[in-house]
């Protein structure tokens, strides 16, 4: 395929136009020893051959369209409203670029304020920002914007055992330029009693996730503490969250949270493989100044017209450059507007019914499993739809006993903590359907 | 006289006890709620499917896109995006895959991301490539990290300063200081290469290294490149390659060949990705071969077997973000890939070339070049023409090209070394016919800027919302609906 348009008719005028003789003369300035090198791919190919290849390779993959999957751990696997799809593929949102210039990008404007305003209303939050690349990011984002609240002078970020072990690495990568520290247990745990001994005079920030990374959700007095603590110590208390579960459970402004991250792929955005994705990122009003990302505001026109722009971009790369705390120029805007159609068609009650579905059938899940002699529940407190089990084979046999019979089992927790290779972290949302969750529970106990 | 809004926001569709989404109803014993942790209220719209349908699609009837008309966005690279990427992105053995479903259960998926790396290599020259970074400013981020942990490795941790031109694009400093590096600005010459004097004089000890976007901002391909390179290892630094304008040489000379040790790809750019309203994108790295083991993890990597995995480099800066990487942008970048071909990919770049150059000699009978050289994929004109009427600036010709709606605006006041800057890149897949009617319209405003300013001072007259009061906005921030009380 060539999607290049020219005749060689156009091509011979466009270069009599130039004033050269050949589009080699075009490249003048490479150096003529560098100029043409081979390259070592094949020749172009047509559409059919392009999709059959392609075809032949994506088949070689077990796909959880038709097979039934536990995983959950960062990634979910929620339904998709079929208008969800239908919208995204518009070509007036699929293919614009960032709205530079406002008076003809409104609907990418309009749609990313919808969805800040979304994020506001899910996390209890005042300001929420047009989104980040993933959960991850979106809190090695807000571990900066604690540094820099701090004024730089605290260095220090406590980082609970429940955070997602690979939202940890991120936040490790992010901070190796500066002089922040990460402190708290490394091991994955749902325990939290030691978080508090950890807060000093140098901490700018405490990081919990709510339900952790094990599933549980954290205790209100539990909870209640730990904000106290960190804000007696002038800390910003950022929480890790999954929105599904907001549809339920206390928002992070409920319990004077200061920031609220996340991953909101379940809002809409399939799992395509671990991205994209998109990081929502909501605080107080207070620190809109130290917040990264783009944020879109509503203004008016000369004619008095209601109308949104990009806003408050002085904080942002193009306008600070070096002075400028992150370098993100862009957000995920399409997975924006999938979270912003999501939540609409939802909407206030249907998310509610989603999340209790997930509480209800992981809580039956767990229950069966539970009741299975070679197996038994882990998780000990309240959880939201993930939960840990002890199997009594390591998991790695138990998965890909499972896989024979076409499901995909839980997250391996042995990938994080060698202590736990006998423990698996099982996810259930609304897509799971009682005898699916049965056939896990049978096939479990097939494969002990 | 209170004119009506465009649209109203989706909340004021919203009706008490409506849902758009039918929700199954439960199947398995209800659980006990743990009643002291729900939340009361749920501000979210109560409204139904062909509200939302509506609503949303009268949005996007707000917008200009790539599938409506000409965008030549300078730096953006808004060539058009082949809708057979979206097919196979949409396969649902890719579409529906776990990042974390065992190995075995998704070789196709990682056998693409390997081949994909192997296309990025054979283009760019470099011995190794990671796919994490999700967009080019998060491939800066991981580029000049590995920079940083290869000179820490070697126990040479005095370096401390990145070099980085002064067209470059904002994102490149504020990565530096993101890695905790100063940056020290250095002077473009009167032909828009880096002025080697200048260079000359900052090269020294405390280099770690250079970033350098070739072509440049100006659309012009550094003639003292390879000499550049020289400079900057001679004192012990490395060369990081910005790949935003990648799409200029393709097929033309390997960024590795010419003295770069690290690149980042902008896949949403040169590999037609679409853009998604600002996302989503991604940024691959390509090092040399001494840089491989610190890209950030994890990477493929193919068994003697055929079989692959993933597994992370010896020495890793660590990981970018969670999981592999942006997997549905890469499905459609190498869709891309295979479809052009080695030759394809070389024409794509040749075109991009002549469509910018046939544009720029259009444009130079009224308007002066920001440097009047043979350009490459794009090209910067100095501003509204010399015989504009005065108060005529570079903002007045781009809100009156919407007028005009044959095309979006090119990029306005960048790069910075350029005032009042018109940076135009038209792309490869435009036909003479587009790039004719751009000209056209270009050599209209130029006499309305002479003969009827005050008509480009009120453009734009036509688009859905006129010029908006940025000022106000940013002083008083309303950045949420909230219901009126």
């Amino acid at each position: 395929m060539s999607y290049t348009p020219l005749t060689d008719a156009e091509r011979a005028q466009m270069l009599a136009s130039i004033g050269v003789d050949s589009v080699d003369e075009l490249f003048a300035d490479v150096p003529v020893s560098h100029r043409y090198p081979d390259i070592d791919l094949g020749p172009p190919r047509s559409e059919i051959e392009v999709l059959r290849d392609l075809r032949t390779l994506s088949e070689k993959n077990l796909s959880l369209e038709r097979t039934i999957s536990f995983l959950g751990a960062g990634a979910y696997q929620h339904f998709v409203p079929s208008l969800v799809g239908h919208i995204l593929q518009r070509s007036e949102f699929y293919t614009a670029y960032t709205p530079y210039q406002p008076e003809i990008s409104q609907g990418t404007l309009q749609a990313t304020f919808e969805y800040q305003s979304m994020i506001c209303a899910l996390t209890g939050l005042e300001v929420a920002n047009a989104s980040h690349y993933d959960g991850a990011t979106a809190l090695a984002e807000a571990v900066l914007m604690a540094y820099n609240v701090g004024r730089g002078k605290r260095t220090s970020a406590v980082i609970a055992p429940n955070v997602h072990p690979e939202y940890r690495q991120v936040v490790q990568t992010y901070v190796q330029g500066t002089d922040i520290q990460l402190v708290g247990d490394r091991t994955v745990s749902a325990d939290l009693t030691g978080l508090k001994a950890q807060i000093t005079k140098d901490t700018c920030c405490v990081v919990i996730q709510n339900p952790g990374f094990l599933g549980e959700l954290v205790a209100l007095d539990e909870m209640a503490e730990l904000v106290q603590a960190t804000h007696q110590a002038k800390a910003l208390l950022i929480v890790v969250g999954y929105p599904i579960a907001l549809g339920l459970i206390q928002p992070p402004g409920a319990y004077d949270a200061d920031i609220a991250v996340g991953e909101a792929q379940p809002l809409g955005t399939g799992l395509n493989y671990g991205g994209p994705y998109i990081g929502y990122f909501a605080t107080r009003k207070k620190y809109v100044h130290k917040m990264a990302g783009r944020l879109v505001g509503q203004t008016t026109d000369i004619d008095g017209r209601q109308g949104y722009v990009l806003t408050l971009s002085a904080r942002e790369q193009h306008i600070r450059r070096e002075r400028a705390t992150s370098n993100i120029c862009t957000n995920q805007a399409l997975c924006a507007l999938a979270s912003a159609v999501y939540l609409s068609t939802m909407g206030k009650s249907g998310l509610r019914q989603v999340a209790e579905l997930c509480y209800h059938k992981a809580h039956y899940l767990a229950q069966q499993i539970d009741q299975l002699s070679d197996y038994s529940l882990v998780t000990g407190g309240a959880f939201f739809n993930e939960f840990v089990i002890r199997c009594p084979r390591p998991i790695r046999q138990i998965n890909d006993a499972l896989v024979t019979r076409g499901i995909v089992g839980g997250f391996d927790l042995g990938r994080v903590d060698s202590e736990r290779a006998d423990q698996m972290l099982l996810c259930a949302t609304e897509v799971h359907s009682r005898e699916s969750l049965d056939e896990l529970v049978d096939a479990l106990e097939d494969v002990a | 006289m209170s004119l009506k809004n465009l649209e109203p926001l989706i909340f004021e569709f919203s009706q008490p006890g409506r849902q758009g989404t039918q929700v199954p109803s439960l199947d398995v014993p209800e659980a006990d709620l743990p009643t002291e942790l729900l939340r009361q209220e749920l501000p979210l719209p109560e409204v139904s499917e062909i509200d939302t349908v509506r609503h949303f699609v009268r949005l996007s009837q707000l917008n200009y896109a790539v599938d409506i008309g000409f965008y030549p966005l300078g730096s953006c690279t808004m060539k058009y995006n082949p809708k057979v990427n979206d097919v196979a992105a949409q396969m649902p053995g890719f579409a529906h895959t776990h990042p974390y479903q065992p190995d075995e259960t998704v070789q196709g998926n990682l056998a693409l991301m390997y081949e994909l790396e192997q296309a990025l290599k054979a283009l760019s020259g470099f011995d190794a490539v990671t796919l994490q970074p999700a967009a080019g400013a998060h491939g800066e981020f991981a580029g000049v990290l590995v920079i940083r942990a290869y000179h820490r490795s070697r126990g040479d941790d005095k370096r401390d300063v990145i070099l980085i031109p002064d067209s470059a694009h904002g994102t490149n400093p504020a990565s530096t200081s993101m890695c905790g590096y100063r940056t020290i600005e250095i002077r473009s010459d009167d032909r828009g290469n880096v002025d080697l004097e200048d260079l000359r004089a900052h090269c020294g000890p405390d280099v770690a290294g250079m970033m350098l976007t070739n072509p440049n901002t100006l659309g012009l391909f550094d003639e003292g490149v390879l000499e550049v390179c020289e400079l900057v290892h001679q004192c012990g630094g490395l060369m990081y390659g910005d790949g935003a304008n990648f799409n200029a040489i393709m097929g033309i000379a390997k960024p590795a060949d010419l003295g770069f040790d690290v690149m980042h790809f902008n896949l949403h750019k040169t590999f037609s990705t679409p853009h998604g309203g600002g996302g989503p994108g991604s940024g691959p790295v390509g090092v040399t071969r001494t840089l491989a083991d610190f890209l950030p993890g994890p990477r493929v990597s193919r068994h003697d077997d055929g079989s692959f995995d993933l597994l992370y480099p010896t020495h890793s800066i660590g990981r970018m973000k969670a999981f592999a990487g942006n997997f549905g942008v890469l499905v459609r970048a190498y869709t891309y890939i295979l479809s052009l071909g080695a030759a394809g990919l070389r024409k794509a770049s040749e075109v991009a070339v002549l469509n910018a150059n046939y544009l720029r000699a259009q444009l130079s009978s009224r308007y002066s070049l920001a440097i009047d050289r043979t350009c490459m994929h794009e090209f910067v004109l100095a501003g509204p023409p010399e015989d504009a009427a005065e108060g005529i600036h570079t903002m007045d010709i781009a809100k009156r090209l919407m007028d005009l709606g044959h095309a979006h605006p090119p990029t306005v006041y960048f790069p910075l070394i350029v005032p009042e800057a018109i940076m135009i890149e038209p792309t490869e897949t435009e036909s003479k016919k587009t790039l004719d009617q751009f000209a056209a319209d270009m050599l209209a405003i130029a006499d309305e800027a002479r003969d009827t300013p005050q008509c480009l001072h009120d453009a734009p007259h036509n688009t859905p919302v006129r010029r908006l009061d940025e000022v106000q906005a940013a002083r008083r921030p309303v950045l949420r609906y909230e219901p009126s009380v």
